[in-house]
C-alpha cells in the first residue's frame, strides 16, 4: 500500500510556502512583523511534508528548513468563500 | 426584461471586485431565476446590485469590534440552555456519545483522551459497495482481546489456575484460530503451564504457584490480551450511509487506522481533536474544533452564527499548538495587574505586583475602566495624533 499522505485529507486546507518577495508584500499589506502573524510549529505534521516534498525537489542533498518562513493557508470552508491565512513557523 | 447577456455582463461588472464571489455566484443564480419570473428593467438591476454591495459591506465586522467578547457571549448564552448531562445514541450502532455541555467543556479543555472516542471511517470504492467487504476492513480494525472471544472465564483457585472457555462462533467472526491464541498466551511473561483442548475449545493456563492476589491480577492481563486489530479500538462496526458503507468504531486511533489498506483515509473523522492536532496538524485541530463545536450546536437545536465558533477556534489554535481555554481566558494569567486585582484576591495581586516593581501599561479593558479612561475597543481603538504648531514651524 502507497503511503498515506496526510495533505490529502479533507480536515487538511491547502498550506504553501511563500517566497521571500511575497512574504515582504503580505507584512506590508497588512503593516505587521513576522512575529505578529499566528504561529505554526515546525514539527508540524503538515509542515514535516512540505520540508520532505521541497527536499526531494531541491537538487542538493539535506533537510530542508522552514524555519523563519510564513506559510499561507487557504481555508476553503469559510462562509465567506475562501480564506486566506497566515502562519510564521517557529521551531 | 434584460438580456442574460446583459445582466451576466452587469453581474460581473458591478459585483467582481466588491463582494466574496460565494455572495457574487448566490446572486448570479437568483437573478437569474427572478429575472425568468418578474422581468426587471435595467434600472432596477442596477439598484438591485448596489444594494447587495452596500448590504456586503455592512455584513463586516467594524475595526475595533470586541469579535472576542461577542463570540464568548454568543457562545456562552446556548451554554446555559444545554442538557447537563445527554449520552446520544448514534443510530443502529449504538455507539454512545458525549455531547451537550460536557463535550463543549471537554472540547475547550483539550482533553488528549475524550470520554468517548469514535471515529467515522470510509471505506475505498472497492470496499465502500458491499457490506461483506465493508466487514472484512472492520476486522481488521477492531482490537480483539482474550476476553472478546471468551464464552466464560473461571478461576481455579485450588490449582491455582484460569480456565478460558472459548466461543467458537466469535473467533470465527473475528477470523481468530485456537493456536493463534496459544501463541500469543505462550509469549505471556508469567505463564508457567497452557493445557488446552481443540475439540472443546477451552484453555487453562497457569501462572505457577503463586498467591491469590496475583493469580487474579493474571487473568485480568490474559483477559486484556490484544490478539488482532488497532489499539484503542474496542468497537468496529458497519453501516451504511447513502450508498456507502462505512466503518464506525468505539475508541479511536487516527495514526493506524490510516495506514489500514481498504480505508479512505482522506474522508475519516475521528471525535478525539488531540489525536487531529498530531496526526494532521494544526489547521486540520482547527477545523475540527469547529466540526464538533458546531456538531454539539446542532445536535441541542441551538443556532450559532459559524464565524463566533471560528474565531474560538482561531484563539486556541494562534500559538501553532491547542491552547485550552481556561478559567483566566486562553493566555492563563492577564498582562495587567490591575484586570488581575478586579477579578480575584485584590489586595494580594497588589501587593504582590508592588512588591516586584511591576508596570501596567494601560492596554486591556478592565484597567482603563479603572482608571476612567476611553477603553481600546469600538471608537475608542482610534487614537488623535496632531502635529503641533511649533513642531511645524520648525
Amino acid at each position: 500500500m502507497s503511503k498515506v499522505n496526510i495533505v490529502e485529507h479533507e480536515l487538511v486546507p491547502q498550506h504553501i510556502v511563500l517566497s521571500p518577495e511575497e512574504e515582504e508584500v503580505v507584512l506590508k499589506k497588512y503593516n505587521i512583523d513576522r512575529n505578529n502573524l499566528p504561529l505554526i510549529k515546525s514539527t508540524d505534521p503538515i509542515i514535516q511534508e512540505l520540508e520532505e516534498q521541497l527536499a526531494e525537489q531541491s537538487e542538493d542533498e539535506g533537510k530542508v528548513s522552514l524555519k523563519g518562513r510564513i506559510i499561507k493557508i487557504i481555508r476553503n470552508n469559510s462562509p465567506a468563500g475562501e480564506g486566506v491565512y497566515y502562519r510564521y513557523v517557529i521551531e | 426584461m434584460v438580456s442574460e447577456d446583459y445582466l451576466r455582463e452587469r453581474i460581473d461588472a458591478v459585483l467582481t471586485e466588491k463582494v466574496s464571489h460565494v455572495v457574487k455566484a448566490e446572486a448570479e443564480q437568483k437573478l437569474f431565476a427572478y429575472n425568468e419570473e418578474h422581468p426587471f428593467s435595467e434600472d432596477e438591476l442596477q439598484a438591485i446590485l448596489d444594494d447587495i454591495c452596500v448590504e456586503y459591506r455592512n455584513a463586516w465586522v467594524d475595526p475595533g469590534e470586541p469579535v472576542g467578547t461577542v463570540a464568548a457571549q454568543s457562545l456562552g448564552e446556548p451554554g446555559t440552555q444545554m442538557t447537563l448531562n445527554t449520552f446520544h445514541y448514534a443510530g443502529v450502532a449504538e455507539i454512545n456519545v458525549t455531547l451537550g455541555l460536557p463535550r463543549i467543556i471537554e472540547i475547550v479543555d483539550v482533553r488528549k483522551d475524550p470520554s468517548t472516542p469514535v471515529m467515522e471511517i470510509a471505506l475505498d470504492k472497492e470496499h465502500s459497495a458491499a457490506r461483506d467487504t465493508a466487514i472484512e476492513v472492520a476486522r481488521r480494525i477492531e482490537g480483539t482481546t482474550v476476553e472478546n472471544v471468551a464464552r466464560q472465564t473461571a478461576l481455579d483457585v485450588i490449582n491455582t489456575e484460569f480456565h478460558i472457555d472459548l466461543d467458537s462462533e466469535r473467533m470465527e467472526d473475528a477470523g481468530i484460530t485456537l493456536d493463534t491464541i496459544i501463541k500469543k498466551l505462550k509469549k505471556l511473561k508469567q505463564v508457567e503451564k497452557i493445557r488446552y483442548d481443540t475439540e472443546e475449545n477451552t484453555i487453562i493456563i497457569s501462572p505457577g504457584n503463586v498467591t491469590l492476589v496475583k493469580l487474579r491480577r493474571f487473568s485480568q492481563k490474559v483477559k486484556a490480551l490484544p490478539l488482532k486489530g488497532l489499539k484503542g479500538i474496542e468497537r468496529a462496526m458497519v453501516k451504511k450511509e447513502g450508498d456507502e458503507y462505512y466503518v464506525y468504531t468505539e475508541g479511536s486511533n487516527l495514526s493506524e487506522v490510516l495506514k489500514v489498506p481498504g480505508v479512505d483515509f482522506t474522508r475519516t473523522k475521528t471525535n478525539n481533536i488531540y489525536e487531529i492536532f498530531e496526526v494532521l496538524g494544526i489547521e486540520a485541530a482547527r477545523n475540527a474544533i469547529i466540526a464538533e463545536i458546531q456538531n454539539v450546536l446542532d445536535e441541542q437545536g441551538l443556532e450559532v452564527d459559524r464565524r463566533h465558533i471560528m474565531v474560538l477556534a482561531d484563539a486556541m489554535c494562534l500559538e501553532g499548538e491547542i491552547q485550552q481555554i481556561g478559567r483566566h481566558g486562553i493566555t492563563g494569567e492577564k498582562a495587567s495587574v490591575l484586570a488581575r486585582a478586579s477579578f480575584e484576591v485584590t489586595t494580594g495581586h497588589l501587593l504582590e505586583a508592588a512588591r516586584e516593581g511591576e508596570r501596567d501599561m494601560l492596554n486591556g479593558v478592565t484597567e482603563n475602566v479603572i482608571v476612567g479612561q476611553p477603553i481600546p475597543l469600538g471608537t475608542g481603538i482610534v487614537d488623535l495624533i496632531m502635529k503641533s504648531s511649533d513642531t511645524e514651524e520648525e
